[in-house]
Formats: C-alpha cells, structure tokens, sequence
C-alpha cells in the first residue's frame, strides 16, 4: 500500500492494472521465476505424471498415448494377497514411531529446561543433536554392527553370562530395531522445536506462579504444558500426514530376506515393484493410495483439532 | 520452603543422572566406531568385541580405505562437488524465492504461496518423478543430485520469515537511490541475512552430503557413485573386495575395515559439527517463531 504514489494511480487509470502491476514489480517477479519454473517442472509435472496410475503405461506411446485402464490398477492392488500384510507392516512400523518416538523429545526438552547449568545444556545438547548428521547408511552401518555376532551387544550379554543372537535375521526383533534406532537418531534434534517454544513463554508467568506459592510441578503442569500445547499439536497435525510413510530409507537399507514378511512397507514395495520391476503404472497407483491415506490423515487431524478449539495447521 | 528446595534439588539429580545416559547412549556407538577402527582386531577380539577405547593405535584399516583401487576416494571427490555446487544452487534458488514472497505488497503473494505449501502437503511419488527426471535427460548426471532436490519449501518459508524481519526503510532508502530489487537483495538483504544463510547452508550441505536415495536410483555409471551408495556397498552389502589391494598377503578382517570407512565419511562431519551448531540451533528457532 505505501508504495502506490499519486502518479502509479495516473498510469493505473489508463492501463490494464494487471501489466501495470508486472511492470511495476518486474524485478521481484524475475526473482521468482526460477523457483516456479523449478516447482512447476519437478513437483507439478510429477503430479500431472500420476495419470498414469489410471492407464496402462507404455514407455514408448507416452503418458497422453496409453490406453486409460479406469481404476484396474488400483484393484488389482487392493486384491492382491500381499495387500493386507503390507498395510499391516506400513501402519504397525509408523504407529509405533509415532506412539514411542513422538513424546521422547518433548520429555527430553521438558527436562532440559529444568537445567541451571548452562554448560551442561549446551553440551548436552551438542551431543543428542549429533545422531540427526548422520544419514540412514551410516547408522544403518552402525545398527547391523552392533548388532552382528560378534558385535557390541552380543559381546556385552555374552560378557553378563548370556547368548548371542542373530538380530537382524529374526523377524520379532525387527520392527523395535527399527522404532529404537529411529528414535537414537531423531530424538535429540527433534528437541529443537520444543526448546524454541520452551523459550518463548514470558518469564513473567512462573515469577507471578511462585509468588502464589505454586510447585514446580503445579507450574509445568499450568503454564509449561500450556504453553507447549499449540507446537505439540502441530507437530501432531504434521506427523500424522506422514502416517503411511514407515522411513523409506531406513527400512530399505537394513531389510533382509528373513525379516521380509515383518518389514516390507509400501515404500520399499513401490520401489522394487516400480524400479526394478519397471511396472510403472500399477507402483504409481500404490503411490497415489499412500499420498492420499496421508492428506486424509492430516486434513483429518486439522478438522479434530480445529473442533477441539486447539492450534491447527490451516 | 526448605522440603520445597530439597525435592527441587532431588529432581535436578534425577534429571542430570537422566540426560547424561541419554548422551551416553548417543556417545557409545560413535566411541565404539573409533576404537575398533583404531585397534588391531586382534585385540578387539581378546576383548570379545567389548570395546569402547582404542589400544595398540594403529592406522592399517584407514590404508586399505584409501588403496589405489578403493571407490572411496572418488566417491569423496564426487560428493564434495555435488555438495559444494549443490548448496550454491539451492542457496541460490530459495533466496530468490523468498524474498519477493517476504514483500507483503507484492500482487499475487499469497497465491504463489500457496503453489508452494501445496507442495509440502501432497506429491507425484516416486515413479513419476523418476519418470520426469528420466525424459529431461538428467540420468547418470551429477544434475539429477542437484535440480530437482535444489529447495526445500520448509527452508524457504525460513528464509522468508528472516527476510520480512529486516526493516523496510533499509531498502526504501536503496530504492530512492535507484537500486532495483536485484541489487537491493544482493547489496543489502543478503549481507544482512548471514545467520539464516549458514543456517541454511549448512542444512542443504548435509543434505547433500548425506543424499543416499536419488543417488542410487538416478546414478547407474559406478565411476559416479557418490559416497553413500558406495558406504551402502561396504557397510550392509559387506562388498569389501575393492577395499583390497592386488598384492595383499592376507585378507584383512572385516569389521575394522567397515568402522574406518564410516569414519572416513564422517570425519568432515564431526569437524565442522560443533563449529557450525550454533547456527542451525537459531536457524531452526527463527522457523519456528511464525512457521
């Protein structure tokens, strides 16, 4: 509004206000090109790609040229054997990050908050942050030698007397290593959030809650919860959008024949089937049931939490 | 008042005793890494594979890392490229992103917005991304590690919200000068902004660095391997033959060969990790004010 001087409204009178405006902000306008010619070409065309779950691709008729096949895709999905175990593994692997992974960091940053020493925070800090850096290789790396033979953990329990075990060949083990070494990595930096929350409630709150004699624990449970609500449910709201994503690379990285049946989730599924087998339309229609199970799970935790009076996404 | 401090004080114990096993539990892994590719494994084994101090220093398994027939060292040279020139890029593309979308006066904002928070919330999935790369060309190129991974929406909604923090007469006063958004964004917005810029910067580094997925699945000529398809090869598939030299007497053993290659992709890492910390650390606390 402060920019528009009498002579810009002159000049508007005449002209379609529209090439005014393009003119008149045409270096900002330059700016963004490169970022919507970026956005249109590698997430917009992929999304105008999905047609292709709803025909039967042929690499060389093209997208527009394959025959439409209606929802045969999809069916053939939904009927498959291999269907329900698959939704089985996604959701149980996902649920139980959610379930054991999502309150660590919260309780972590809660506890940080009650340190007086600055020094121990910060080293503390440095250290659960580090595990973030790492990619999925390398921890994966880390897990199957810990866990081998004459790894770390069965060289502790055969030190306490106990025996070793082949971890990663046994499916009832899987899933936990999977939830544990998820949360070894991401805990500590997911923190992050919640200590920038943490340090935005006025001070001014607990000196007036000590003045009336409250405890520490009365004051995190009336102004330290509070407070962390609205980040704690958009975390939530944000979380639950990924609901059918297990950890791709996680998962495909440290799946082995033997935990096969435990483990496999639609991403590696989509993977093998897609890429390796190059069935390209019926992986594409997977895809599109997992990207759609998301979006309903976050406009769907969005709705509850708008209902339920509390902070939401949009 | 005095049974108020001493619970006070019995909780802070309870709270230190916890937070210090959890950084152990982050610590032991990495101090177990170390010490095995340090030592002979002779000495691991007596130990049975106990083992989180390195003994009888020796730097044999770090030799083999870096013979003349290992993959590591090119996959080191191709992954510093792509993250050099990658980060430029993407560092690049979200400023010039943001900052016309940190202009609350700019016609048109709020739709442009809105073309990308779409993409956050939903998208083609693999196969037709793969798909897209695949018909421009970009396969077996260093581009396909660079393009299409080239912003990180999340990343420009932080940048936008540090831009719109700068006080506006900084740039009126440029304008009145005759400076054009252009130059205003690299004369006075962008040497304003360092902090989100190290921020940043360094988020898309690691990215880089770490990037393991459109590696393996855009990357097909191993002479362009990045260093985590290779790690994949040494780490989880145990493909050590390429660690061996021809002329090798004795096949080395191969757990202590594994922990130095993880080291040798993660010193650079623990280098510039506790360098570099703050600026993440703020990075993410200004996102998080008006995410």
């Amino acid at each position: 509004m402060n920019d528009i001087t009498i002579a810009d409204v002159r000049v508007a009178k005449h002209q379609n206000p529209f090439i005014t405006n393009i003119h008149k902000y045409r270096y900002l306008y330059l700016l963004l090109l490169p970022g919507l010619i970026w956005v249109i070409v590698f997430r917009y065309l992929p999304m105008y790609g999905i047609v292709i779950a709803f025909k039967d691709y042929n690499i060389f008729k093209g997208i527009n040229d394959s025959p439409w096949v209606g929802l045969a895709n999809f069916n053939r999905f939904f009927q498959d054997n291999y269907f329900w175990p698959l939704m089985r593994n996604t959701l149980l692997i996902s649920l139980y990050k959610i379930m054991f992974g999502f309150p660590i960091p919260i309780i972590i940053a809660l506890m940080l908050n009650e340190v007086r020493n600055i020094s121990f925070k910060r080293t503390v800090q440095t250290v659960i942050y580090f595990p973030h850096f790492l990619s999925w290789v390398i921890v994966g790396g880390l897990i199957v030698t810990l866990l081998s033979p004459d790894g770390l953990i069965n060289g502790l329990i055969t030190m306490f007397g106990g025996e070793s075990t082949t971890w990663m060949a046994r499916p009832e083990y899987f899933r936990t290593i999977l939830v544990l070494s998820d949360i070894w990595k991401e805990s500590g930096w997911g923190t992050v959030i919640y200590m920038a929350a943490l340090a935005g409630i006025d001070p001014q709150l607990y000196e007036a809650a000590v003045i009336d004699g409250a405890s520490r624990l009365q004051r995190m449970r009336h102004i330290t919860l509070p407070s962390l609500m609205p980040t704690i449910i958009i975390m939530l709201i944000l979380r639950m959008g990924s609901i059918m994503d297990a950890g791709f690379e996680q998962v495909f990285l440290l799946l082995n024949p033997s935990v096969m049946a435990v483990g496999d989730i639609i991403d590696t599924f989509v993977y093998r089937v897609g890429l390796e087998q190059q069935q390209y339309s019926f992986s594409t229609a997977v895809g599109l049931f997992k990207s759609v199970i998301n979006i309903i799970f976050v406009v769907g935790t969005n709705y509850i939490a708008q209902k339920a009076g509390q902070e939401s996404l949009f | 008042m005095r049974r108020e401090s001493w619970q006070d004080n019995i909780t802070q114990v309870v709270i230190y005793v916890i937070l210090v096993v959890i950084s152990l539990i982050v610590i032991v892994p990495i101090l177990y890494t170390i010490s095995v590719s340090l030592t002979p494994y002779a000495d691991t084994l007596k130990r049975g594979g106990v083992i989180l101090w390195p003994t009888n220093i020796t730097f044999e398994y770090y030799g083999y890392v870096f013979n003349e027939n290992s993959p590591v060292p090119r996959a080191y040279l191709i992954t510093g490229i792509v993250t050099v020139i990658g980060t430029a890029i993407s560092l690049l593309i979200t400023a010039f992103t943001a900052y016309p979308l940190s202009k609350r006066y700019l016609p048109g904002r709020n739709g442009i917005m809105w073309i990308f928070f779409f993409t956050m919330l939903f998208g083609g999935g693999l196969i037709p991304t793969y798909l897209v790369i695949r018909s421009l060309g970009l396969i077996n190129t260093l581009w396909a590690l660079m393009i299409p991974s080239a912003m990180s929406v999340y990343n420009m909604i932080i940048m936008r919200t540090f831009f719109s923090g700068i006080p506006d007469s900084l740039e009126e006063s440029a304008k009145l000068d005759g400076a054009n958004d252009i130059t205003i964004l690299f004369r006075i917005v962008l040497p304003l902004s360092m902090p989100v810029l190290a921020t940043l910067g360094l988020f898309y580094a690691v990215g880089k660095w770490n990037m393991f997925f459109d590696a393996l699945i855009y990357i097909n000529d191993r002479s362009k391997y990045t260093l985590q398809v290779v790690l994949r090869e040494i780490l989880l598939m145990s493909q050590l033959t390429e660690l061996i030299p021809e002329r090798a007497s004795a096949l080395p053993p191969q757990l202590p060969l594994q922990m130095a290659t993880t080291m040798v992709a993660v010193i650079p890492m623990l280098c510039l990790y506790p360098f570099l910390q703050r600026y993440f650390v703020q990075g993410v606390m200004i996102g998080a004010i008006k995410g």
